[in-house]
């Protein structure tokens, strides 16, 4: 990799239903260096995810990937590791990676390593409706690890876990860290990453009349 | 493509799996066909007559029945975001998605349609037609249909919603399909010319349903 990458957004504003979710917000992601953002519930730290993830729109600001492919768009670039785990109960746990890593292409890790690696291995055959919430958490997190792509976007990343399996998560960011990995994690829980840059994000309280966007 | 193909076997597998609907358009389509003989009595030549019409009928309401879940179950669960992410066009993922849920639930349908049409006293020409009718108009209701689904993903119980939607848009197939069965059987009317008609506006409605929905679902992820 000729440089290192970075991901810089500048004046980002988010509206949502009407609402000024987060206004002027910047921030700046280098690889090997976390960016946690903290804030209250409802000051826009999954918004600004899923801003980056281009799952919604942004209205103003300027998001810009140094160092990645060109020809891909940035949502291209990153995994998205949300609240919703994205599985199908109908299907194994095994053919619900498998397709997922067909389907996002750049094959990272085997299939039954990604397992090993989050510890599900054992119920590589198990349909994921029979999955308790952690170990659905868990097959959420090992799509992170089957194709390649070099920006994490995680929202609470360790709700659902126990001990174990944060420290388990947290070896494995540590490890996408240093592949020259991204990781952006919206948190209100302290996340234990050496090196990690902050960003506090507030809640806009005074909600008043020009807060209000007519859409 | 590889992609897409594992996209295609996914929806097939969870069609045909436990909850998946494969089947319910199918029984939906039983019970019209057979429901219908009683509602009108034993007479043959009737039942025959109003026969294509019946058929048709039944395929569309069954094709409808189970369009709505298409790209709900997806956002419901989180999928849908991923897939939006993947940096795949929307328009490729919306026609796969009709592919196989015309495959799982549509198809069924057309192949059930040469024994259900014995049921309403169909003479072969009239099965062969109305076969071959559904085989080309099933596809256009797929993908018409998509675009409902697609405006209404992020509403719960969207269904009847989308029926009311997509209905009036589905009434050109129902008229040029039932016609050009007719048309096979009745002899100064056409066969061909509706028949062609059925087949244009499904190609019509294979560019149009996936940019439209393709449209739908981007504007929905707000």
């Amino acid at each position: 990799m000729p440089e290192s990458m970075k991901l810089c957004g500048e004046d980002l504003r988010c509206v949502r239903g009407g609402r000024v979710v987060f206004d002027s917000i910047a921030f700046e992601a280098r690889a090997g260096r976390p960016l946690l953002v903290r804030g209250r519930n409802g000051a826009g730290k999954s918004s600004l995810l899923r801003l980056i993830a281009g799952l919604i729109r942004r209205d103003r600001g300027t998001l810009s990937l140094t160092g990645g492919d060109p020809d891909l768009d940035l949502s291209a670039h990153c995994h998205y590791f949300g609240h919703q785990d994205a599985l199908k109960s109908s299907l194994s746990v095994t053919e619900s990676l498998t397709f997922w890593q067909t389907f996002f292409g750049a094959p990272l890790a085997s299939v039954p390593d990604a397992l090993e690696q989050v510890d599900l291995a054992h119920l590589a055959h198990l349909p994921a409706g029979y999955l308790s919430a952690g170990q659905r958490r868990r097959l959420s997190l090992a799509r992170l690890l089957i194709s390649k792509r070099p920006v994490w976007l995680m929202d609470e990343p360790t709700s659902a876990l126990d001990k174990a399996s944060e420290a388990r998560l947290l070896e494995l960011m540590t490890d996408h860290l240093a592949r020259d990995g991204l990781i952006i994690a919206a948190t209100h829980l302290p996340i234990a990453l050496d090196h990690a840059d902050h960003m506090e994000m507030s809640s806009l309280q005074s909600v008043n009349a020009d807060d209000w966007v007519m859409t | 493509m590889s992609a897409l193909g594992s996209l295609y076997r996914r929806e097939i597998r969870l069609a045909v799996r436990a909850g998946g609907g494969a089947m319910m358009g199918c029984l939906f389509f039983l019970i019209v066909v057979t429901v219908v003989p009683f509602a009108v009595g034993p007479d043959l030549n009737l039942l025959s007559r109003i026969g294509p019409a019946i058929l048709w009928i039944g395929a569309l309401l069954a094709t409808l029945l189970g369009l709505d879940r298409l790209f709900q179950t997806e956002q419901e669960d989180g999928s849908l975001d991923l897939i939006l992410m993947s940096g795949w066009p929307m328009e490729l993922i919306v026609v796969t998605k009709c592919a196989a849920h015309w495959t799982a639930t549509a198809l069924p349908l057309v192949l059930a349609a040469p024994l259900f049409a014995v049921f309403l006293n169909l003479e072969p020409v009239a099965i062969a037609a109305v076969t071959g009718t559904l085989f080309v108009g099933t596809p256009a209701l797929t993908l018409i249909g998509a675009i409902g689904a697609a405006l209404t993903v992020s509403l719960k119980r969207g269904g009847l919603l989308l029926a009311i939607l997509v209905l009036p848009f589905t009434v050109p197939v129902l008229i040029f399909g039932v016609s050009a069965t007719y048309g096979a059987i009745t002899d100064p009317a056409p066969f061909t010319t509706p028949f062609v008609i059925l087949c244009a506006i499904s190609l019509f409605a294979s560019v149009l349903g996936p940019i439209a929905a393709a449209a739908a679902l981007r504007s929905a992820q707000d």
